[in-house]
């Protein structure tokens, strides 16, 4: 869950008014509060330490040159992931401009939503292994997404934006927003079954 | 009577509970009687809420510094444009 509460969010306004007038400690509060989340976000799309820090440094230095043009419509929170994730998305054409690396829609072959693993999991599989166990196979399992998926399922189950948010994040539909976050979701089922299943059941050949 | 493929088709929504009440109902009698769906139902499920929570990992030290060195460089430098 996220690590800001409601309260925080609540009084932020008032912390994100300092920053404007150009209060620097107010904004080192706000990227104490966020960087964090930033980062996780820059490595989950970028898939590389070097861009991920990168893409934090720009995303607050951004932030701080254009905090006049952040209108407080949105919060403060969703404004730096839309910064962030198209510095993550520059990144990362940038280093796979060799490879074919397309953020657009991969077309829909009916694999990527067929289901092949029916078995029942734990109660709290995630109980089973350590944090960092947990982390690792979590964080592999996301990584072996198609960036198209990866970059939605990361906007909207990791960081919770909402399904709009999200559309606006990545300049994309919010039909596009659905279907891909489907697909990812029932891709990221799939790899994790093999960890999370119960011993002792039967996977059935299914649809 | 919705089909395994209808199911899926609406799975996102159900779980984000954005489904109308007819169809929420139509869903729900689905998985009691259909146990492979309630499985991809229930799997799925969990896939989010172990990823939703999981919290970011603090951030190396050394990588926080850099970040609060290029900042306060810039706050002394004044806002410009970069
Ligand atoms: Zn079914």
């Amino acid at each position: 869950m996220s690590e800001t509460t409601v309260a925080e969010v609540f009084d932020e306004a008032p912390l994100v008014e300092r920053a404007r007038s150009g209060d620097t400690a107010a904004f080192s509060e706000l990227v104490n509060r966020y960087e964090r989340k930033i980062f996780r976000l820059a490595k989950h799309i970028t898939q590389n330490d070097e861009d991920a820090e990168d893409v934090l440094q720009e995303t607050f230095l951004k932030a701080y040159s254009h905090l006049e043009s952040f209108q407080g419509h949105s919060k403060f929170y969703t404004w730096i992931v839309r910064i962030a994730v198209n510095e993550a998305l520059m990144k990362l054409r940038k280093r796979k401009s060799s490879r074919t690396v397309s953020l657009d829609e991969p077309t829909d072959t009916g694999e990527d939503t067929m289901v092949r693993e029916i078995a029942v999991w734990e109660e709290n599989p995630e109980q089973k292994y350590s944090r960092d166990e947990l982390r690792e196979i979590l964080d592999k399992a996301v990584e072996s997404l198609k960036p198209a998926f990866r970059t939605v399922f990361v906007l909207r189950d990791i960081e919770e934006l909402s399904t709009e948010e999200t559309a606006t994040a990545l300049d994309i539909s919010i039909p596009a927003v659905k279907s891909r976050l489907l697909r990812a979701r029932l891709q990221l089922r799939e790899k994790l079954t093999k960890f999370f299943r119960r011993k002792g059941d039967d996977v059935f050949a299914y649809l | 009577m919705l089909t395994c493929k209808d199911f899926l088709t609406e799975l996102n929504d159900y779980l984000d509970e954005s489904v109308d009440r007819e169809l929420k109902v139509k869903l729900e009698q689905h998985v009691t009687e259909c146990p492979n769906c309630f499985v991809v139902f229930d799997t799925t499920k969990k896939t989010i809420k172990i990823y939703k929570g999981i919290e970011p990992q603090v951030i190396p030290e050394d990588i926080h510094s850099r970040l609060m060195a290029a900042l306060h460089k810039k706050m002394a430098a004044g806002k410009g444009y970069s």
